[in-house]
């Protein structure tokens, strides 16, 4: 498509929807959000992008092939869930580490659950761009 | 919980991970045989504990049961995931020779390996949502092998492939839900608890019947089973030999865990219908089989009567029939992958799976000839090899409790079965070349890596035939673990998270 | 409220079994994906509607105060309805491929790898 105000919008966009989709994902815990609906909103804003510019200037935005950051994500994921046998637990217990804990505070806390969901993040956005890609390069 | 639980899933994911990001490079594919390798390792050192120790269960991130995801492993689970192993390591190995680059490019390596972590996990679940996962992860990695090369036929055959096997998995899911419903729980050992309190035995009944038609669809029994002749013939012959191994398989152990363990409430009603569609599905799958001419096309209709077979021996229901389930599941995988590998080979040297349209293999490639009649003659029920054990086993169950004509139908199967097998003995092997050719072995290419993988196999099945008693005492220990699982319901739900 | 939530499935269901019945690939996969949805929302129904909380837990308690919503429905329909995303973005595409290289979207012409009528 070649729009002029598309393509600036666009721009606009593809960096406010990634931001948003960072944000959702770190939220994801304990409140509506995490790697899914994440990478969704992700993938969304490189799809806008494929829509104003194209998908090869989408691909090059990008800078890795999707499917391979979805093959990448897969294994984050799986990492995540092996990790736990290092503390002697099962395989998908969560680790957690507090940084800067005190008694009334629990500091910062990071997850192996975390790692899982950066995981899942990167699977569904490389899937899903992979699916859009391929369905707009054939059309 | 136990790493001998975790390892046999953990290693063809990573193995997968590791095949798509080299898929540019020839390496990938020895990544592919190594992960099936050390896969291979993990199933028999999964097998030795479950030997050893009995049922064992483990709970995935500490959950206990019956809330979390739990993996077990019983008897037939290792089994299940041992023959996985082995028949996944082979057609590793001989998709080296058989998968074009193109391909390899296209992740074929890391679909296949993700195949069989899906087929793995659905045999070392202890979760009814759990066992849907995986048969979407088998399904979806299925459907990718089944297009790969993208051509008019595997379109064809692909969109019936998906189409029927998408309306099974949504009556699975029904199935699912309605069965929470009613009993609160998905956990396997929990289930086969719970179904016992169930007050409305109909409304169970009825729950029994959507599993029934749903693990049906999967496991390509009469009348669902028109999905398989249509597609098995179309992907490259690892796949389709992979396919004819493994995949309908998964629906047989599933329909043989939920009715054995589960849905054993009103055997008279649920158990009856599943000894006719056994009946029928025998003989559907060998008539269909007699009209077929395409070599490939043969053997997948001989899927489905061997899937009456074992269907039959759940649908008895006494311990020796369970006995010959299991023993026919394990023979059956091994004899029908081995016969779509050396299809395979046959159309390399021959150029085509037609057998009219070929011949003259028995002239040129006596070792070969060798090779097909083993699994062949294994498929049809000759002593001594695995299959007449198989047979022998179920026959004689029936026999036992007086099933004359069920008895006369599963030997009538077997003669019939013996026919298509001389038909392609007959036409791709026995005569000449229509085109006067005489396909030598001798200048194939690959034909190591080609050969091998058919070998051992062929060698397994001999050696189940000639020395029968330790998988038959073996399959014995399997059934009783079935019929009584106070062990499998003990261990699962009494597990210390 | 849970007899309401059945009388819909069983249209959604009827309805998807109208759409299957056509010869159309398109109609079929759309059946499809109305009957997912009446499979989700039997899940969904199945798990009691019960109004209540988050099935949260408290800082410091090993359980959930009060009513609180039946949280397992809720994490199967989840996952079923992603993975049927997955299946039905395959489907779709294999649709898309059926038609440009068969040239129909009409079941009855697909008949490819079937076996040539022996007339």
């Amino acid at each position: 498509m070649n729009s002029v105000i598309l393509i600036a919008g666009a721009r606009l966009q593809v960096v406010l929807l990634l931001v948003f989709s960072a944000y959702m994902l770190l939220r994801g815990h304990n409140a509506p959000g995490g790697g899914f609906i994440g990478g969704l909103i992700a993938a969304t804003g490189f799809v806008v992008y494929a829509i104003a510019c194209g998908t090869k200037d989408a691909r090059a935005a990008l800078r890795f092939d999707p499917a391979n950051i979805a093959a990448v994500g897969l294994g984050v994921a799986l990492l995540a869930g092996i990790v736990a046998i290092l503390w002697g637990d099962a395989l998908f217990t969560g680790q957690w580490l507090f940084i800067g804990e005190t008694e009334t505070d629990k500091g910062l806390p990071l997850s192996t659950i975390l790692v899982f969901d950066i995981g899942v993040y990167l699977v569904v956005l490389g899937a899903v761009l992979s699916i859009v890609f391929a369905l707009e390069e054939t059309s | 919980m136990s790493w001998y639980l975790t390892l046999p899933l953990v290693i063809p994911f990573v193995t997968a991970i590791i095949a798509f990001l080299l898929r540019n490079s020839p390496s990938g594919r020895w990544v592919s045989v190594a992960g099936s390798a050390a896969a291979l390792v993990a199933a028999i050192a999964l097998m030795r504990v479950v030997l050893d120790q009995g049922v064992l269960a483990g709970q995935m991130g500490q959950w206990a049961a019956p809330f979390g995801i739990t993996l077990v492993a019983d008897l037939l689970s290792a089994v299940m995931v041992l023959i996985t192993a082995i028949t996944g390591l082979a057609v590793a190995i001989y998709a080296l020779g058989d998968i074009e680059e193109r391909h390899e490019k296209l992740g074929y390596h890391a679909l296949y390996q993700i195949l069989l972590a899906g087929v793995t996990g659905a045999f070392l679940t202890g979760d009814l949502f759990n066992l849907y996962v995986w048969f979407e992860v088998m399904l979806i990695a299925s459907f990718g092998l089944l297009v790969l090369n993208g051509d008019k036929e595997q379109i064809d055959g692909g969109v019936k492939y998906v189409a029927l096997n998408l309306i099974s998995t949504i009556l699975f899911l029904t199935g699912i839900g309605l069965l929470y419903g009613m009993t609160g729980t998905l956990n396997f050992a929990d289930l086969a608890v719970k179904v016992d309190q169930v007050e409305n035995e109909a409304l169970l009944t009825v729950v029994a019947m959507l599993f029934m038609v749903a693990f049906g669809v999967k496991a390509a029994v009469f009348p669902l089973f028109f999905w398989l002749p249509a597609a098995y013939h179309t992907p490259s012959f690892s796949v389709s030999a992979v396919f004819a191994g493994l995949l309908t398989k998964v629906g047989v152990y599933a329909l043989i865990r939920m009715f054995t363990m589960i849905f054993d409430h009103d055997m008279a009603y649920t158990h009856t219908i599943l000894l006719w569609v056994a009946c029928f599905t025998m003989v559907t799958g060998v008539l269909g089989a007699a009209a077929q001419s395409d070599f490939r096309k043969i053997l997948s209709f001989h899927i489905i009567s061997q899937i009456g077979y074992m269907i039959l021996g759940l649908a008895l229901m006494t311990p020796l029939a369970i006995v010959g389930a299991v023993f026919y599941l394990v023979h059956h995988i091994i004899v029908k992958a081995n016969l779509f590998l050396i299809a395979g080979i046959a159309k390399r040297l021959t150029g085509s799976t037609e057998v009219f349209q070929i011949g003259g293999l028995y002239k040129s490639n006596p070792l070969l000839a060798v090779l097909f009649l083993i699994p062949a003659f294994s498929l049809a029920g000759f002593p001594p090899l695995s299959g007449f054990w198989a047979k022998y086993i179920i026959v004689k169950a029936t026999l036992d409790i007086e099933m004359w004509f069920v008895a006369f139908i599963a030997l009538a199967v077997g003669l019939m079965t013996i026919y298509s097998m001389t038909k392609i003995w007959a036409e791709a092997f026995w005569k000449d070349h229509p085109d006067g050719r005489e396909p030598a072995l001798a200048k194939l290419p690959n034909r190591g890596v080609l050969l091998i993988p058919v070998a051992a196999l062929a060698i397994l099945t001999m050696v189940i035939g000639l020395m029968p008693e330790p998988f038959v005492v073996f399959a014995e220990r399997a059934a009783d673990q079935l019929l009584d699982p106070t062990a499998y319901i003990n261990v699962v739900l009494g597990e210390a998270p | 409220m849970e007899q309401l939530l059945s009388v819909l499935i069983g249209v959604l269901v009827a309805a998807s079994v109208y759409l299957m019945m056509g010869r159309n690939l398109l109609r079929f996969l759309f059946g499809l994906i109305l009957l997912s949805n009446a499979a989700n929302l039997t899940i969904f129904v199945a798990g009691r509607l019960t109004p209540g909380a988050p099935a949260l837990v408290p800082e410091g308690l090993d359980a959930p105060v009060g009513d609180v919503a039946n949280a397992l429905p809720q994490a199967l329909v989840l996952t079923a309805i992603v993975i049927g995303f997955g299946l039905f973005a395959f489907a779709l595409i294999l649709a898309v491929r059926a038609y440009r290289s068969l040239g129909t979207l009409n079941t009855d012409d697909m008949r490819v790898a079937e076996p040539k009528d022996q007339v």
